[in-house]
């Protein structure tokens, strides 16, 4: 069975599975592009951030 | 536009003109094709649409260059006031948030709120930031909840209707330094001095114009007078500035040893009021890097698939076959 038609099957063949599939995909999609997007934020804008020098600032308490 | 048109028309009136010659000396056979050309050369020239086109791309160049300029072209103006009025422009700096990627540099905030209470609060107000607000962008909250405290405010009215003061808290917003604007005016020989909330976008310049002015002041150039009490700097409008130059080197100790230059000192207070009047600043910028991704991706998607929808109609050939026989 070639590759597509077990992706055809797999996906497309029942719209609620790929209805699901859209769903968990955007999902996925939104979390991994904004992990992406802040690990490249944080990287250019090293040692700028808050995050970057709370650690000097913030009481031994905790 | 004109020059395209022009350029055109004198090509084709030498190569028309010439052919035109060598046919009328071989013979006198006329061809519509070759012989209406001068006259066409003539036709364009004096035509309506040609003048019209000319006088509508002279009027647009002119109504362009004075929308960019502001003045008319080749016409002198005359100023019954000096361009020192308008104060001296700031030269660009290069600021740690300049960039479309960059963040605020934060450390630059906390020393720039330290010369800001220490120096600046004492006739400025900053009554859009709340001690909250300094929570994890220059302070932790115990230090914001302590610095609150440090300040009375006046709250009730209580039980017997009575208002008594407290210490503040984190929702506080900062205090003012006078009760109100006349008491300011008061204190200030009469010039209200802004509040800082929002200054770096309420001036022209923004941040640069603020650095320039509270590095800017210099003695009075010879020929400018400065009344009693008020100070000269090239950067204000006019000149003259009821504020004192109040930046020296040293007034102010930083905690991260951070040699506290004048230069530094209004490089911080500035980033500080920038980030007072763009708190959004850092976020926006990574909502922007998203923005720019997914559309710039969804544009070449759409350009791509109308291009895929569209190639079988705009290669499709259409031949007409008549019927052979009858």
């Amino acid at each position: 069975m070639a590759l597509s038609t077990t992706f055809y099957n797999a996906f497309f063949r029942r719209n609620s599975v790929y209805v699901g599939t859209v769903f968990a995909g955007a999902f996925a999609f939104g979390i991994g592009f904004d992990l992406g997007v802040t690990k490249f934020y944080d990287t250019w804008n090293k040692g700028k951030q808050w995050k970057d020098i709370r650690q000097k600032y913030v009481q031994e308490s905790e | 536009m004109l020059s395209r048109l022009s350029a055109g028309v004198l090509k084709n009136a030498a190569s028309s003109g010439a052919k035109k010659t060598a046919l009328g000396a071989r013979s006198s056979v006329r061809y519509a094709s070759s012989n209406a050309s001068a006259s066409t050369v003539d036709a364009i020239l004096s035509s309506r649409a040609t003048l019209a086109s000319a006088s509508l791309l002279s009027v647009g160049t002119i109504a362009w260059y004075t929308h960019l300029y502001g003045t008319i072209p080749f016409v002198g103006e005359v100023h019954a006031s000096h361009l020192s009025d308008e104060g001296l422009h700031p030269p660009s700096y290069p600021w740690s948030h300049k960039g479309i990627l960059d963040t605020f540099d934060h450390a630059s905030i906390r020393r720039g709120y330290q010369v800001y209470r220490e120096v600046c609060a004492a006739c400025h107000s900053l009554n859009r930031i709340a001690w909250r607000n300094l929570v994890g962008v220059s302070h932790t909250s115990d230090e914001a909840r302590v610095m609150a405290e440090e300040h009375e405010y006046t709250d009730g009215p209580n039980g017997e209707g009575e208002m008594f003061q407290r210490p503040g808290k984190l929702a506080d917003y900062m205090p003012n330094p006078y009760p109100n604007e006349e008491a300011a005016r008061a204190g200030n020989a009469g010039a209200l001095p802004p509040d800082l909330s929002l200054i770096v976008k309420a001036r022209h310049g923004g941040a640069d114009y603020i650095f320039s002015l509270l590095t800017g002041y210099i003695d009075p150039p010879a020929g400018v007078e400065i009344r009693e009490g008020m100070n000269y700097n090239p950067f204000f409008p006019g000149g003259a500035i009821s504020m004192a130059r109040v930046l020296f080197d040293g007034i102010v100790e930083y905690d991260d040893g951070t040699p506290a230059t004048t230069s530094q000192m209004a490089k911080d207070v500035v980033t500080f009021l920038n980030w007072a009047a763009e708190p959004e600043h850092d976020e926006r910028k990574k909502l922007g890097i998203k923005a720019v991704i997914i559309f710039s991706t969804l544009t070449a998607l759409s350009l791509y698939v109308k291009r895929f929808k569209w190639g079988p109609i705009k290669n499709r050939k259409i031949i007409y076959k008549p019927p052979t026989d009858h």
